[in-house]
């Protein structure tokens, strides 16, 4: 059995997508392993953050992050704040997103971990790291992400659902 | 043809009483790289996380973190130890999971010494990332996570092995 499983994947089309969104996630896995390629609709700005609902609340989440963006570091702690992608950036350029959740099925509160970039080849490339915490004993069964400031994620916005069993 | 299966779940261990130490021993050289995936709290006080190898117990580790707690942003190192440190300030505590993710290039090999990537991340304390490296050139066989003091009862360790395609 394989240990590394595709469980769902989103290919956003000509229209875009308000938000791309994982429902009736099983809970058969172990870990669950999200990794996304984004880009956002929003103008005036050459980056979006990115927002995460989680059984489609964002209530009780929290983060600190650590963020390099090529001519200085910082870190953090903002709510409703999972890394930033490429918007009215350089054409073409999409942000990647990676998201690994451990033990989502569980009852005890569920931390993950975010790597995020969105390299553009121009003046504003981030990069962060994140680290979060919903703090809920539900098993998680739903994800969303969706832009902050945007309305949708553009068309060639893509993103793929894993789950890992170790087992 | 069935893809074949590349993420080779290879042990997990879940602790069913407190304790500071696991191990997983008699790897298996068949893979290109390991992967550690550990999710653990304490059972009662903030401790870090360390990785052995092969049972070294002498001064072959050193470790440079990258490191953002919330309100400050930094980057470290220490050498000459006689385990991998993987967190800085990133602790486990007794309520939320610590999240680790290491991966262990090219543990096999008998020529070059090993290096360690690890992601860490602690919800109350920290996140960030560490390189270590092992000056050993001896395959990597077993491993030993450890803390100073005990991780609490449900605390998840698993390991896996990717195969080159």
């Amino acid at each position: 059995m394989a240990n590394y499983i595709k469980i769902a994947s989103v290919a956003v089309g000509a229209g875009g997508a308000a938000s791309i969104d994982f429902s009736s996630i099983p809970a058969t896995y172990t870990d669950l392993k999200l990794i996304a390629s984004l880009r956002s609709n929003r103008t005036g700005n050459v980056k979006d953050t990115i927002d995460l609902k989680i059984n489609n609340v964002t209530t009780t989440l929290s983060q600190k992050y650590l963020q390099g963006n090529g001519t200085g570091t910082s870190s953090g702690s903002l709510s409703n704040y999972w890394g930033e992608t490429d918007a009215a950036a350089t054409a073409s350029a999409f942000g990647s997103w990676e998201l690994y959740l451990p033990n989502y099925a569980s009852a005890n509160y569920k931390s993950f971990s975010i790597d995020t970039a969105s390299e553009d080849n121009a003046v504003l490339s981030i990069t962060e790291l994140i680290v979060g915490l919903w703090s809920t004993t539900t098993s998680i069964n739903q994800l969303t992400i969706l832009p902050v400031t945007g309305t949708a994620w553009v068309q060639y916005s893509t993103a793929y659902l894993y789950g890992i069993t170790k087992y | 043809m069935a893809a074949a299966n590349t993420y080779v779940a290879i042990a997990s261990q879940t602790l069913a009483s407190a304790s500071a130490s696991i191990n997983f021993t008699s790897i298996s050289g068949a893979y290109t790289d390991l992967v550690l995936i550990c999710s653990m709290t304490g059972a009662t006080a903030a401790t870090e996380v360390f990785l052995r190898f092969n049972g070294d117990t002498a001064t072959n580790y050193s470790c440079t973190y990258l490191e953002g707690t919330g309100s400050a942003a930094g980057s470290y190192r220490n050498s000459s130890q006689t385990g991998a440190d993987l967190n800085y300030n990133a602790g486990v505590v007794t309520a939320n999971p610590n999240v680790v993710k290491s991966n262990i290039m090219n543990y096999s090999n008998t020529t070059t010494y090993k290096t360690v990537l690890t992601r860490i991340d602690a919800p109350t304390l920290a996140t960030g990332a560490t390189v270590s490296l092992w000056r050993s050139t001896a395959a990597i066989t077993s491993v030993n996570v450890y803390a100073v003091q005990n991780w609490a009862i449900g605390s998840t360790f698993s390991l896996y092995g990717i195969l080159a395609a």
